[in-house]
Parts: structure tokens; sequence; C-alpha cells
């Protein structure tokens, strides 16, 4: 009887039709909430598709992107973009996605380069023991880092076209530069025939010095004899393109900026709303990427130095080869964060009309085309590819910096 | 016997003692250094007598009239104008002039007291919350404050319940909307924020898709692209004939999306903070998934959270500035606007300079909050 009894409690624990158990088990709660949440999410799309679809229909918007191979019709400020794709108002709307993407990496190469020389700079600054130089740049992070980069954007914009002056008085760098209210003049380079040489013999010899590096340093490794290669190095990546260069007489020319009458004529324009832009983002991001050296370095114990010291290494091979490593372990992936934002936050440059994919393809041609979802959604798509591409970097980067385990 | 008098102690050198050695130890310890100290000495030769000098001895100071939150102080009888100022200096007469609109927008002029008072419950709110921190019933003080606080703030800014005229939302402007901005922003991101949070931790498969799927979206683009979607995609998702939602609403949507896959990236690392016995102490004695969050896991993961919220709160307070992009009239839109004005043409510097100077001093002192408070709430490592 007894046993019967418990039989049956069993069973009914177990087996699990009863509808209270169903209610307390686990797996069938996890079940309900996921097709709930599931089919929610589902609606929500559904109905907002619908919508989408009608709303379409009803104020004569076109789907699809046939609108790419259509004229666009207006002209884009003239940079580097344009020359490599070779833009005229005919061209048709996808081209104009070309100059802004071109357009955007471009800043952001450049963006990269430069609040990396400033982040770097003011991050040792703010480490420094002179007083002055230490509290200079600390004054430079929390001066720059609370103001907002749109209004950076503009401000310095703004500065650039009203205080600088008119091309006659124009900032002139030897005469080979000239800086004014109309932007950046530089000499032009002219390859002439043969140049091609000279650059692939700057590869030829980046290439040697690379495995040049890796031979001595394996050497180094397995012997313990050290070989400094920088002058081989430095011999093979300068030396062979200037010997090349010379032995072909010369096949780059360039084309200087004249002052002319009203404006200086010839040479190679850098426009002042990229200068604007690429020095506000700069100024910017550099605070970061200023913040995130200090925190590296200061995250390297001291003990590191006293005992890199006490083995007998110089101050320059404790830096090289004890601090530098353990400090931008920490550094460096905040700061490619800080690439990834600085490349986001190149898309502001709509408000001074530099031509990147938002002002030029997100804005321009969706203001002529009004085909928002499509456009959109290439724009959206073109930063979702390049934050994606940042962040496979940033893992190969903590992976190859990880500490080896033994 | 001898006897030795006991002689005064010197005084040690000059030079190791007081300011010179200061100057010595701080600025001048080595070549490298003296050059470094010179070289900014320098630097600051050069940024500083210009900038004063066009902010202060060479700007104009004293006429036309300043309207202070609607008090109006009366420096000259004069009409104000682009050409009493020179081009040397600053002309600040245009900031006076324009301070209305750079506080309030468009804002009806009669009815200045209605954001005045937000502006003053907000004081008082910071004034409050420090001093019923000892207070018994602190808790139910500020959660009463943080529920009628925006409430309040809302029908007194847009009126409306027939007791207050009704103020439509592109009247809007400045620093008010600024404010609004991100208050809006936060107070809405944050609940929907730690929902994402939990969802990106939950185990249920589907549920951790969804919110991973958002939060890592929304973070890889930049805010301009979603605040286009919100103005000129959201409508066209909404019923048809019946989807023209206001401008500000379709903006306080995006902002408020964006800032909850911040927020919910933040929050995840208080989660992740918190040690699995936790978690598994909740379950043992029988707490439903419901109880363990908010009594367990959330109270302590937010408290570790609170300095990179406040952190996070800063960036949002920085990006409201973005909704001048899509025709929104906030505090640095306000530049472009007033300086088309015929009799201000050409100001856009004094303008920028003015909106960097509030700016400026709202985020740094909202920043050095964030520093003392992780300083407060960092009490693992001070022995």
């Amino acid at each position: 009887m007894k046993k019967i009894i418990l039989d049956s409690i069993d069973k009914s624990q177990h087996r699990g039709l009863n509808f209270r158990n169903l209610l307390y088990n686990n797996e069938a709660r996890a079940f309900f909430f996921q097709a709930v949440t599931f089919l929610i999410v589902i609606a929500l799309f559904y109905s907002a598709i619908g919508n989408l679809f009608e709303n379409i229909e009803q104020r004569g918007i076109q789907t699809g992107f046939s609108f790419l191979k259509n004229r666009a019709g207006f002209d884009i400020l003239p940079f580097l973009g344009n020359y490599v794709v070779d833009y005229t108002p005919e061209s048709p709307n996808l081209s104009v996605f070309y100059v802004g993407l071109i357009n955007t990496l471009v800043v952001a190469f450049f963006g990269i380069i430069l609040s990396t020389v400033i982040g770097l700079l003011i991050g040792i600054a703010r480490l420094s023991n002179n007083y002055l130089i230490s509290k200079l740049a600390g004054g430079y992070i929390e001066l720059f880092r609370n103001i907002p980069v749109l209004l950076q954007i503009l401000f310095w914009y703004n500065l650039f076209i009203n205080a600088f002056p008119h091309p006659k008085q124009s900032f002139s760098f030897f005469d080979i530069a000239f800086l004014n209210q109309r932007g950046l003049y530089m000499p032009k380079p002219i390859p002439e025939e043969g140049f091609i040489f000279v650059a692939l013999s700057l590869l030829i010899g980046i290439i040697a010095a690379y495995f040049i590096k890796k031979f001595y340093k394996k050497k180094h490794e397995l012997t313990g004899i050290h070989t400094s290669t920088w002058p081989y190095t430095t011999a093979l990546v300068l030396g062979l393109p200037l010997i090349v260069y010379l032995i072909l007489g010369s096949p780059l020319q360039f084309d200087l900026a004249v002052l002319g009458k009203f404006n200086l004529k010839g040479g190679m324009t850098i426009v002042p709303e990229f200068l604007a832009l690429a020095f506000a983002l700069s100024v910017y991001t550099a605070t970061y990427i200023a913040e995130a050296i200090r925190s590296g370095i200061e995250a390297v114990d001291k003990g590191q130095k006293e005992a890199a010291a006490a083995i007998g290494l110089s101050p320059v091979q404790s830096l090289k080869l004890i601090v530098l490593p353990q400090a931008l372990r920490v550094a460096i992936p905040p700061t490619i964060n800080q690439y990834l934002n600085l490349t986001k936050n190149s898309s502001l440059a709509t408000v001074i009309g530099y031509p990147e994919l938002m002002s030029s393809f997100g804005g321009t041609v969706l203001n002529q085309v009004g085909q928002a979802v499509e456009i959109l959604g290439m724009a959206m798509l073109v930063y979702l590819v390049i934050s994606l591409v940042i962040s496979l970097l940033l893992n190969y980067v903590n992976k190859k910096m990880a500490i080896q385990g033994r | 016997m001898s006897v030795f008098d006991q002689q005064a102690t010197r005084k040690p050198p000059i030079s190791q003692i007081g300011a010179v050695l200061w100057l010595k130890t701080n600025l001048f310890s080595s070549w490298v250094n003296t050059g470094l100290t010179a070289a900014s000495l320098y630097l600051l030769y050069l940024i500083f007598p210009p900038l004063l000098d066009w902010m202060f001895f060479n700007a104009s100071f004293s006429f036309g009239t300043i309207n202070f939150f609607g008090f109006e102080i009366k420096f000259s009888e004069e009409m104000a104008t682009n050409k009493n100022c020179g081009r040397v200096g600053a002309c600040w007469p245009y900031i006076y002039e324009k301070l209305y609109m750079y506080t309030y927008g468009f804002y009806p002029r009669t009815e200045t007291w209605r954001p005045n008072t937000v502006f003053a419950l907000t004081a008082l709110l910071f004034v409050i919350i420090p001093l019923v921190k000892n207070y018994k019933y602190k808790n139910r003080v500020i959660l009463s404050l943080i529920i009628f606080y925006p409430i309040v703030s809302f029908v007194l800014i847009s009126g409306g319940f027939g007791v207050l005229t009704v103020v439509e939302t592109h009247l809007w402007g400045g620093l008010l909307l600024t404010l609004v901005i991100a208050s809006v922003g936060i107070i809405v991101s944050f609940p929907i924020g730690v929902l994402l949070a939990l969802g990106r931790q939950s185990e249920l498969r589907i549920i951790k898709l969804f919110s991973t799927i958002f939060i890592e979206f929304v973070r890889a683009v930049p805010l301009i692209t979603i605040l286009f979607m919100a103005s000129f995609v959201l409508p066209l998702f909404l019923e048809p004939g019946n989807n023209s939602i206001d401008k500000l609403l379709r903006a306080l949507i995006g902002i408020a999306l964006f800032q909850a896959a911040y927020f919910a990236e933040v929050i995840r690392g208080g989660l992740q903070a918190i040690p699995r016995g936790q978690y598994e102490a909740a379950d043992a004695i029988g707490l439903s998934y419901f109880q363990k969050n908010a009594l367990i896991v959330l109270p302590q993961a937010l408290k570790i959270s609170i300095p990179n919220i406040v952190g996070s709160s800063i960036s949002l307070f920085k990006d409201t500035t973005l909704v001048l992009i899509i025709g929104l009239m906030d505090m640095l839109a306000m530049v472009g606007l007033t300086t088309a004005d015929p009799y201000w043409l050409g100001r856009e510097t004094e303008g920028y300079v003015f909106v960097t100077i509030v700016m400026w001093v709202m985020l740094y002192s909202m920043s050095r909050y964030s520093k003392k408070l992780e300083l407060r709430f960092n009490t693992e490592n001070q022995n």
C-alpha cells in the first residue's frame, strides 16, 4: 500500500503533463517567455513593415536601389573623394556614396594619426615631473574633454573662416605651403615616367628591412648576440628609393602654389572643412587617448622598473623592454575604441559641409531622392562594417597582448 | 672643565626651503626641464594675452539690455547693434540681447516664470538630496522626488490640462531644450537599459539574442544616423494617416534608444562584477527571478556601476547638441539663429564662446561629481 502511494507521488512529480507542474517547470517557463518575446518582436516588425509599405505607397516614394543609377546632379566640395571617383554632377548617386565613403575614411585616417600623436604627447606630459607641463596637459584634457565635439567642430570651422587671413595675406611657410581662410595650399606632386620604380623600390626596401629585423631577432633569441639593425633598415627604407630616384633623374616634380591676383593658383588645396574637422576630432579624441596612455603607464608596477634597474638594464632598455610592453597592454584597447569613436564622430561633418558619408550621401542625396530607408540603411551598414573591422582588430590585439601563461 | 654653549642651529640653505626649493624641484630640476618650462611659458604667452585682449580688454560690455532669467537690466538707453561694437574685441552686448533666446528659445515671454520654476526646482533637487541623506525615510523622499519632479516639470513647461496655456514644443529652445532632452533621455533610457542588460545576461537564448543584437547594432552606428532614422523613417513605421509625431518626440525616442544601449553595457559590467555565489544563494533560498534581481542582484550591480552611469550620462549631455542637425533649436543651434539677425551679423565667435563656457561649466562640474562618486564607492582598495 505504502509503495503504491509513493509510486503515484513519484509519477505525478516526474511525468509532468499536469498543468501545475508545467507552470513551475523551468524549461517550460523559459520556452514560454521566449516564445512570447519572439512573437511580440515579430508582430512589431510585421506591423512596422506593413505600415512602412503603405506609407511609402501613399507618399509616392519609390523603393529599391534603382536610384543609385540616377544622375546625382549636384556639386560636391572638391576633395580627395572627388578625384579618386572622378565625380561630376553627371555621375550617378552611387558615386556620391563612394565619394562620401572615401572622404569618411580619409578624415578618419588623418584624425587617428593626429589624435594619437597629440594624445601620446599629452599623456606623457601629464606624468612629467615638471609642474607646469603636467598642469598644462591636465588643463588641456579637462578643457577639451568637457566641450561637446560638435561645438568644437563648429568653433574651429568658424574661426578658420573668419579669423584666418585673406589669400593676399596668407601665412606662408617658406613659400612652399600657404595657409589662409580658403584652406591649406601645398605643393602638388606630379609623378613622371619612371616614378613607379621609386615606389616599387620603397616597397622592396620595407619588405627587406622587415626580414632583416626578423632574422636578427631570431639570432638574438637563439644565441643571445644582439645586433643593432637600425642602420641597415634605415638605409634600406630611405636610401634605396633615394638612389633609384637619383639614378632615374628625379622623376617626381612639384607644382607649387603661386599667389595670383586674387587667389593662390596651382598646387594642391586642402579645404578648410577638412582641416577644421580633422583638427577638432583629433583634439577631442586626444584627451581620451591621453588618459588611456597615462593610466597605462601608471598601471606598471614601480617594482618592475626597480627590478629592471637591478638586473642592469639601462633606462632606455627598461622603458623599451619592461615598461612599454606592459603599459601598452593597458592603453591600447581603450585607444582602439577611441579610434572607432572618432570615425563615428566624423559623421558630424554634416554641420560644416565636409562631404563625408552622412553629409553627401545621407544628407544631399536623401533630400533629393527621399528614400530614407535604403539610404540610411546603406550608411548604417558602412558604420557597422567599420566597427566590426575595428572590433576584430581589437580582439586580435587583445589576443596577441594577453599574458602568456606557462 | 670647559663649558660649551649650545649654538643655535643653522638655518637650512635658501636653496633647500620654501619657494626656491619648490621651483628647483618642479620647474628647473634639469636642463631639459628648464627648457620645457620656458617652452610652456612661451606657449602660455602665445595663448593668453590675445585671448584676454579679445575677451576683456578690447571687448565691449556696457550697452544694451540684459535679460537674466526674465529680469531686465538696462545698461544704456541706446539700442545695441553690431555697429556699437568694434571688430577688434568681443561684443558681449550681443549675448545680453540674445540671452533670452539662449535660455528659452522662442518660449513666450509672458510665460517665462514656468521654465524658471523648473530651473529652480532642479536646483532645489540638488540641495534637497544631500540634505535628506541621513533622514530616516530618505528612500521614500528620493523616490517621490524622482517620480514627481519630471511630471511637475513637464506640466509646467508644456502646459495644458486647462490650467496653463499650451506651449508647443517647436517654441522650446536654448538651454531649456538642452536640459529637457538630456533629462528625458536619461530618465527614459535608464529602465530600458536595465532590461536590456538583464536580457543580455539572461539564459533564455532568444531574449539574449535580441538584446545583444540591439545593443551591438546601436553602439556600432553614430548617433546622427539614429536621429535621422528617428526623424525620417520612424513616422513611416507608424499607422498611415495617423503618423505625424512631434519632432521633439521623435528626437527623444532616438536618443532614448541610443542611450539605453550604452546604459545596458555599463550595467552589464556591474552585473558581471557580482560574484556567482550571490545568484546561487538567491536561488537557494527560493527567490523568483524577479525577486532575485530586484532584491539581490540589481542593488549591488547598480551601486557598482553608478560612476559609469554618471559618465555615460555626461556623454549623453554632450550628445544632445546633435539635435540641431535635425532642426531642433537647442542652445548650440541658437548661435546660427541669432547671428542671422541683421543687427548681429558675424557674431558667431562670441556665440560659440558663450555656449562653450556654459556647456563646459556644466559638464566639468558633472565630471567632478562623477570622480567624487567613484572615490566614495571605491570602498575596496582603501586600507
